[in-house]
């Protein structure tokens, strides 16, 4: 006690003086302010395994559109040297038609990108429409929309991929048709979650009572504000649509011949495993590193857009 | 629930009736009175309503009716003799992918950001990008045919059966092993946990008897769509193992244009996938109090 006393005696009021206000200081920021994607994409680009992801899609993809045009090989000429080695001429070997893998492989990653990317767009424009209209208007047409897509999220994914594409004749578009036709449902829950929380922030109904209308609205707050689970999900729908892709052609359902997919392409390596494994190799690290990129991009996209991680 | 199974019932009908090709074509030319009489046997004259209600109602009788393909085996029969087979692969790949998941996520989060973590993470990044098919051909080429660890394909017993349920559970067992690792690391600064630490309690103590029981609440909502996983993978694995699976028969008789056989399973796996997420969300609400079945309707 008399220790805490002694210690306040020795402050007293001549030990301060008035340093008075500086306006011009005051309202400084400490920290320089950045935008909210500014910082997402600061985010983005700290995360190694993302970043590595992204170039390796675009080496993918540059790849796979320099190499059938620039290759002295056709993808689909049989060049009468039949399950070659990997060798300087052929650098990922021949099939057992004698076609160049090399040429194939890449020929074969325009066709899955393709597929992917399509299902991608087809599940983001139907989703989007379906969730953002079943959100907005909530009440009853919200609940028989879900519940629609309740119903159909419920059977089983790759069961209808598989019965459609059995009833479709085979083909690239029939393969993009069956993939969208119950992809876009997970995309229109997230939107449809994402519109309601939305909706109900108090900065919304600011805007609202302010004065805004529905269309300022939606242009303003809830499309860039959904956009990062939007983009998020669409990068996570290519993988599966991807490797949806290759496991179908596997089972016989994919692309027809002539053309390369790398799920064909893989199933036609398996056969042949114990005497050119190499066939089965290429196609399939293909595969898993594009699968491996693309879920890459996507959980640094939703680590960044986190705004719990903020700093 | 029934609901689904309905538009399942009869999405595949309708399609079914669409798809080209007859299931008879591959015989030899037959006079157009065999064909009729062919017809009525599957009662293919009928007009569709009619067959539509005769399918719904076979269907909720369980009764699939007869291969086109292979005259006098019924999809009853196919079912019931390859079905337990894939359930076996089933369970098994099940099993490995919980277990083997949930320990490595268990060790990834109490060694976060050390050397068994990324180790972990490494590993599960690779099972989850490469699919299950090319695992299972080049499990086979190595394991089986080049070292001759494992029998390279068949089912004769409990040996032959490991490189299949493993290359099913591989993708799996990545899954489960990031939703461990995340819902532990989450859980890891609760109140409940630091009261386990101050009480003295070992650090593996703490993760059986508190931390393990509340983090496992996400991995048990992913059963649903881990048994979807299983059953679909065993189309491709159990065709690659040549395992005489239900698997494997529905991937024939799609080659086939085998109608009766294509429906009936597919009715089939759907019964099964419905009721396995009925089973979950049942297990949900007891695992978890907070949750109420009358609110758990979705």
């Amino acid at each position: 006690m008399t220790q805490s006393d002694q210690q306040f005696e020795k402050i007293n009021r001549n030990l301060f003086k008035v340093v008075g206000v500086r306006e011009s200081e005051s309202e400084k920021l400490a920290e320089k302010s950045i935008s909210f994607w500014k910082e997402v994409l600061l985010r983005f680009s700290q995360n190694k395994v993302a970043i590595i992801g992204l170039l390796l899609l675009l080496i993918i993809a540059v790849m796979a559109i320099v190499v059938p045009m620039t290759s002295p090989y056709n993808y689909r000429e049989q060049l009468g040297i039949y399950n070659a080695s990997p060798s300087a001429a052929h650098w990922f070997g021949t099939d057992d038609l004698g076609r160049d893998m090399f040429v194939r492989v890449w020929e074969g990653a325009r066709i899955s990108l393709f597929i992917g990317l399509t299902a991608a767009i087809i599940d983001l424009i139907i989703g989007v429409l379906w969730g953002s209209i079943a959100g907005l208007s909530g009440g009853r047409v919200d609940n028989i929309m879900m519940r629609i897509a309740d119903v159909l999220y419920a059977v089983p994914y790759l069961l209808v991929v598989i019965i459609l594409l059995v009833v479709m004749d085979k083909g690239i578009l029939p393969m993009i048709i069956a993939l969208s036709i119950t992809g876009w449902i997970n995309m229109a829950r997230i939107v449809r979650g994402e519109v309601l929380s939305i909706k109900n922030q108090e900065y919304v109904l600011a805007a609202r009572t302010l004065g805004a209308n529905t269309w300022h609205l939606i242009k303003k707050h809830l499309i860039p504000n959904a956009f990062g689970a939007i983009l998020v999900t669409m990068t996570l729908t290519i993988p599966t649509a991807i490797f949806t892709e290759s496991f179908l052609s596997y089972l016989g359902l994919g692309v027809p011949h002539p053309d390369a997919s790398w799920g064909t392409m893989a199933a036609e390596g398996n056969k042949a495993l114990t005497s050119a494994p190499w066939r089965l190799f290429f196609p399939a690290f293909f595969i898993s590193l594009t699968i491996f990129a693309f879920n890459a991009v996507g959980d640094g996209l939703r680590d960044a857009l986190d705004p719990k991680l903020r700093k | 629930m029934f609901i689904a199974l309905f538009v399942i019932i009869t999405v595949t009908f309708f399609l079914m009736r669409l798809a080209p090709g007859s299931p008879f074509a591959s015989e030899k030319e037959f006079p157009p009175q065999i064909e009729e009489q062919l017809n009525a046997k599957y009662g293919l004259d009928n007009p569709w309503y009619i067959q539509y209600m005769d399918y719904v109602i076979d269907s909720f009788t369980f009764d699939f009716g007869e291969s086109m393909k292979y005259k006098g085996r019924s999809t009853n029969d196919i079912i019931f003799e390859s079905f337990p087979i894939s359930f076996t692969l089933g369970m098994e790949a099940m099993l490995i992918a919980v277990g083997f998941g949930v320990l490595f996520g268990v060790i990834a989060a109490l060694y976060h950001n050390r050397f068994p973590d990324y180790l972990i993470t490494t590993i599960a990044v690779l099972g989850i990008s490469i699919p299950s098919f090319i695992l299972a051909g080049l499990m086979q080429y190595f394991l089986a045919f080049k070292l001759g660890m494992f029998p390279i394909s068949g089912w004769k017993g409990f040996i032959y059966s490991i490189l299949p349920a493993l290359a099913i559970a591989t993708t799996q067992i990545g899954f489960i092993a990031k939703l461990t690792r995340s819902s532990m690391l989450e859980q890891r600064n609760s109140e409940y946990v630091k009261l386990a630490k101050a009480k003295g309690l070992g650090k593996w103590t703490t993760v059986f008897r508190h931390t393990l029981r509340n983090a496992l609440l996400p991995v048990v909502t992913y059963l649903g769509p881990l048994s979807a996983g299983v059953l679909t993978g065993s189309f491709v694995i159990e065709q690659i193992f040549s395992i005489p699976g239900l698997g494997r028969h529905f991937v024939t008789s799609i080659g086939n244009r085998d109608y009766t056989v294509i429906m009936g399973t597919t009715v089939f796996y759907s019964i099964i996938l419905l009721f396995a997420v009925f089973i979950v969300d049942i297990l949900y609400s007891y695992i978890d109090p907070r949750i109420k079945l009358k609110g758990a309707k979705k």
